[in-house]
């Protein structure tokens, strides 16, 4: 044990800017630059809910992907326990639109990263490195857990994710989407800014 | 023959919660293998997953399946989401209200419960800023090859199943406090909807042109 942290300590002193990025960030932050314009891309994507609506019939989400994704794979396990829970009595999990839709996300977006040679292949992102430094393989798989969880939780009781929510129904001025939006945000700064530039 | 309810809703039949209703539950809709597997035509499913390819390309040449960009807005630094969001919003609340008027579309929206939208939304961001993808994103970035990003996917379903077990315990309740039903702003204003969005649009571009000048 003693020797593991001595070895972890020499090198943690041997590459100094792993300790000092992981101390202080740079100010300000290099941010990426998009491929395209961000007006371009939200008047599309705005275009394209007004579309779906015309054509489908069906409006842009995200988050209920999960939720049937989940109850679908509950389905094939334990089909009797899915059964017994209200939620998914009520809404029964389904292959459907929205899991279609999520699952061409992720194709829409390889297609687009390998067009501009953005294809990524890095557990650990920039800032969080960063942040915490380039062994923290077991923190970021807790954060992605404990976040993927949380926010299918939160989504679930507010009805919608900032797809549904947040662009989808916005855009059609309901009531409900404009206060989960704002929370969502609430939320999302005061614990970013809690992690990242406490 | 009715018994007299002591709750005051005349509506209320129609909204019961299936945890209250009696027997009738061991019926042919309990058994899972009477459950059908797909929710509607295959035709729309390949509809949702060509509009599903455009919304991630989309979703990634605008810089926003990127871990740092997202995590930018949170912070306050970075505002491509912001920028993206509210543009998005710009077109669609044009688009959606000059279909509507022609009778092409009907509103697809959801209900107002200021405990779920609240609580929920709050829960949703502490999440969201712990992943940093949210559920659209992340798929986005799956895409593009963030490994975190899997984990990510493996976290949401988890907290959707957690839901719905929740909801054996009664624990999905709070999410129905303050149930309002389908609301619009300009409902709620009692203003006209054009009249609203003749309003809202300069106001959002106001924001994004503050944006700009502000120099983000």
């Amino acid at each position: 044990m003693k020797i593991t942290q001595l070895t972890t300590g020499v090198i943690v002193a041997l590459v100094p800017g792993m300790v000092q990025a992981a101390s202080e960030l740079p100010t300000p932050y290099p941010y990426p630059e998009p491929a395209w314009s961000p007006y371009l891309v939200g008047g599309l994507i705005g275009a394209l809910v007004v579309l779906t609506l015309a054509l489908a019939g069906k409006k842009i989400g995200a988050s209920s992907a999960y939720s049937d994704g989940a109850g679908l794979i509950g389905r094939l396990v334990a089909p009797r326990h899915i059964a017994s829970l209200p939620y998914y009595r009520d809404s029964k999990p389904m292959i459907g639109w929205t899991l279609f839709f999520v699952v061409g996300a992720i194709i829409g977006s390889s297609i687009a990263a390998w067009s501009g040679g953005e294809l990524n292949g890095l557990y650990l992102q920039d800032m969080w490195v960063a942040r915490f430094g380039g062994d923290s393989v077991a923190l970021r798989t807790v954060f992605a857990l404990a976040g993927g969880a949380l926010m299918a939780f939160g989504a679930r009781m507010a009805g919608g994710c900032t797809s549904g929510h947040g662009i989808s129904g916005t855009l059609q001025l309901a009531v409900s989407s404009w206060i989960s939006v704002i929370c969502f945000f609430v939320g999302g700064i005061a614990v970013a800014l809690m992690i990242y530039r406490l | 023959m009715n018994t007299p309810s002591t709750m005051p809703h005349p509506e209320a039949p129609t909204a019961t919660p299936p945890a209250d209703s009696p027997e009738k539950e061991h019926g042919a809709e309990s058994d899972p293998r009477n459950w059908g597997w797909l929710e509607t035509s295959p035709g729309k499913l390949a509809a949702g997953l060509v509009f599903g390819v455009v919304f991630g390309f989309l979703l990634q040449k605008g810089g926003v399946a990127k871990f740092d960009i997202l995590l930018g807005v949170l912070l306050l630094e970075n505002f491509i989401v912001v920028k993206v969001m509210l543009t998005a919003i710009i077109v669609g609340m044009i688009g959606t209200y000059f279909l509507r008027k022609q009778g092409r579309i009907d509103l697809k929206i959801n209900e107002t419960k200021l405990g779920g939208n609240i609580i929920g939304g709050l829960i949703f961001g502490a999440g969201f800023a712990l992943l940093a993808y949210c559920p659209g994103t992340n798929a986005a970035a799956v895409g593009q090859g963030n490994l975190d990003a899997i984990t990510g996917v493996v976290g949401l379903l988890l907290g959707s199943y957690l839901y719905a077990l929740s909801s054996k315990f009664g624990g999905t309740s709070v999410s129905d406090w303050g149930k309002l039903g389908k609301l619009t702003l300009p409902k709620i204003l009692g203003m006209p909807q054009g009249v609203f969005i003749a309003i809202a649009v300069p106001v959002l571009i106001g924001i994004l042109v503050g944006l700009e000048f502000a120099g983000f």
